[in-house]
């Protein structure tokens, strides 16, 4: 059933346990991200050195679809390059149907290419809950762009 | 119970997700009976001109029936008389058409606005504006351990600074009641005018403005029942009288010159533009619906149908409930939290099952900081709402305490 599929016991698990939580004293990019309509929040704190994001720390506070979005995404960003990442950003995207185009994801490989982001997957048949998904990565795309300019 | 009246809510024989529809967010918006569709369908389809202008038949009728709805109304309410009933877009553009007409130009300085953190949103920020634009200051009442607006403070609150009192008649948060009477008496004390905002309060309980002692009552038609898109100001004559127009244009006018103008009588010096007319009538046909049933008896149905709720949520593991537990005191909102299970989830789950309830803020975030909780579910019900629907709701919850592993 489709709701065993959106609250997958990995979701749940970041949810409950979010990876990188807290705030970086020395952070080189910030960013916050926000919900208006539904009160979510998203915080992002990135260091980075020689293109290479080094250090990441989020806070926030909404449901287990935002929150675990955030977890795992500083989770894979860590340690990648600036240009990984935006293709880890890419390819989550196409999967939640965010952007139009295939699904990098390979059925035949669970959690080749986004690791434990595939289980979002689940959200995709449930539209409403696509920008609680999102919003870590929206966040993110503010931080990257604090980051080129 | 009220099963009978379902028949009349075509809405209610909707599968939802392949599930009975069990519409518990009547707080937001109340479902329509088919009285109401039919009369603003019939409207269109017998009448429909433009009101207050042209000679012809059509335009008397549709006058007739907008004036009419006034008439409802004002009856509804106990309104001296329909002068004293303005048509607005809603409980929003009625709070903003006094915030706008009168504390705009009333207020000074040194004046003060007496609210509670209870407010929605729409009672809250148009004061926000006024008092940015005058330099009055806002003053909040906060809420006791049950939930309801403190009024321990409140001779040492009300002085003579205390210019504009606006509070909400009934939290469509925690469901509260709010304490008109009181505030009313004591804003008399110091000159001061008494806004209700009942966009829950009107709804829900019955409501007479001759005894409650109020300057304005507001309250939006969709909340009880008729169409989107219309509400009513209720004002004191002589205040009304008094006020400036907020908004400018056709309709409102007595005349208009080159460099001036003078206003319409009360209350169409407050209704600038061709008005929501269709909306009216079915605002009207709403009003005859709620005094078929009777307005004691639609108390009496919620008081039953929360206290149905209040037990067998109190049966549900590590729900808890944001309000009042005295179905005296409070009317058919009920908030909660259900564990660590963010209310999105919660009405995610529920919505899966086919129980429609409202998840987050509801536009009163003061409120959700004072009690610091980031967002909470909640079910609402109106005079559809039967214990089934409650059952239901609770199936829901066990099953998002599964899914979550709550045990």
């Amino acid at each position: 059933m489709a709701l065993e599929e959106l609250y997958r016991e990995v979701i749940l698990d970041h949810y409950r346990n979010p990876r990188h939580k807290g705030s970086l004293s020395h952070a080189d990019f910030h960013a916050e991200g926000l919900n208006p309509s539904c009160g979510d929040e998203f915080s992002l704190d990135l260091a980075v050195a020689d293109g290479v994001i080094v250090e990441v720390a989020t806070q926030g506070q909404g449901c287990s679809i935002s929150q675990a979005s955030g977890s795992m995404m500083a989770d894979i960003i860590k340690g990648k390059t600036v240009a990984e990442v935006e293709e880890i950003s890419t390819n989550f995207k196409l999967m939640m149907a965010i952007e139009e185009g295939e699904s990098p994801i390979d059925p035949a490989r669970p959690g080749a290419v986004l690791g434990d982001l595939e289980a979002l997957q689940g959200v995709r048949k449930f539209p409403v809950r696509i920008k609680c998904a999102d919003l870590p990565w929206t966040t993110l795309a503010d931080a990257l762009e604090a980051a080129q300019s | 119970m009220t099963n009978h009246l379902r028949a009349d809510f075509p809405i209610l024989d909707r599968l939802v997700n392949g599930k009975r529809l069990a519409y518990l967010d009547s707080g937001a918006t109340t479902q329509k009976p088919i009285q109401v569709i039919d009369a603003v369908a019939d409207y269109y389809k017998t009448c429909n001109s433009n009101v207050h202008r042209g000679a012809h038949t059509l335009a008397d009728e549709a006058t007739t029936a907008y004036e009419g709805a006034r008439a409802k109304v004002a009856q509804f309410i106990g309104a001296d008389s329909s002068d004293e009933v303005v048509f607005t877009k809603g409980t929003t553009g009625a709070l903003n058409t006094i915030a706008y007409g009168w504390g705009l130009n009333r207020l000074q300085e040194g004046d003060r606005i007496l609210l509670t953190v209870m407010e929605h949103h729409a009672n809250v920020v148009p004061w926000q504006l006024v008092a940015k634009h005058t330099g009055a200051e806002l003053v909040y009442l906060e809420l006791d351990d049950n939930y309801r607006v403190d009024l321990s403070g409140l001779d040492k609150i009300m002085d003579e600074r205390v210019k504009i009192v606006s509070v909400s008649g009934m939290s469509n948060v925690t469901g509260a009641i709010g304490p008109v009477a009181e505030l009313v008496a004591a804003a008399r004390r110091v000159g001061a005018i008494v806004i209700v905002d009942g966009a829950q309060s009107v709804p829900h309980l019955p409501t007479n403005v001759a005894t409650l002692g109020a300057d304005f009552v507001v309250f939006s038609a969709h909340k009880m029942l008729g169409p989107t898109g219309i509400g009513a100001l209720w004002g004191r004559r002589e205040i009304l009288n008094e006020m400036e127009p907020a908004e400018g244009g056709g309709e409102m006018i007595a005349d208009v010159q080159l460099y001036e103008s003078r206003w319409a009588p009360i209350p169409h010096k407050f209704e600038a533009g061709t008005p929501p007319i269709a909306q009216a009538v079915g605002f009207g046909a709403a009003i005859d619906y709620l005094e078929k049933i009777g307005m004691t008896e639609v108390r009496r149905h919620e008081i039953e149908i929360t206290q149905y709720a209040l037990d067998r949520l109190a049966e549900v593991p590590d729900l808890r409930i944001v309000g009042p537990t005295d179905v005296a005191i409070r009317g058919g909102a009920v908030s909660f939290e259900l564990g660590d299970v963010h209310p999105h989830d919660v009405a995610t789950i529920l919505d899966q099952e086919g129980v429609a309830v409202r998840a987050g803020h509801h536009c009163a975030k003061p409120l959700m900081r004072y009690l610091n909780v980031p967002a909470t579910a909640r079910a609402s019900f109106y005079v559809y709402t039967t214990p089934e629907d409650i059952d239901q709701l609770v199936t829901g919850l066990h099953r998002a305490r599964e899914l979550f592993g709550l045990t």
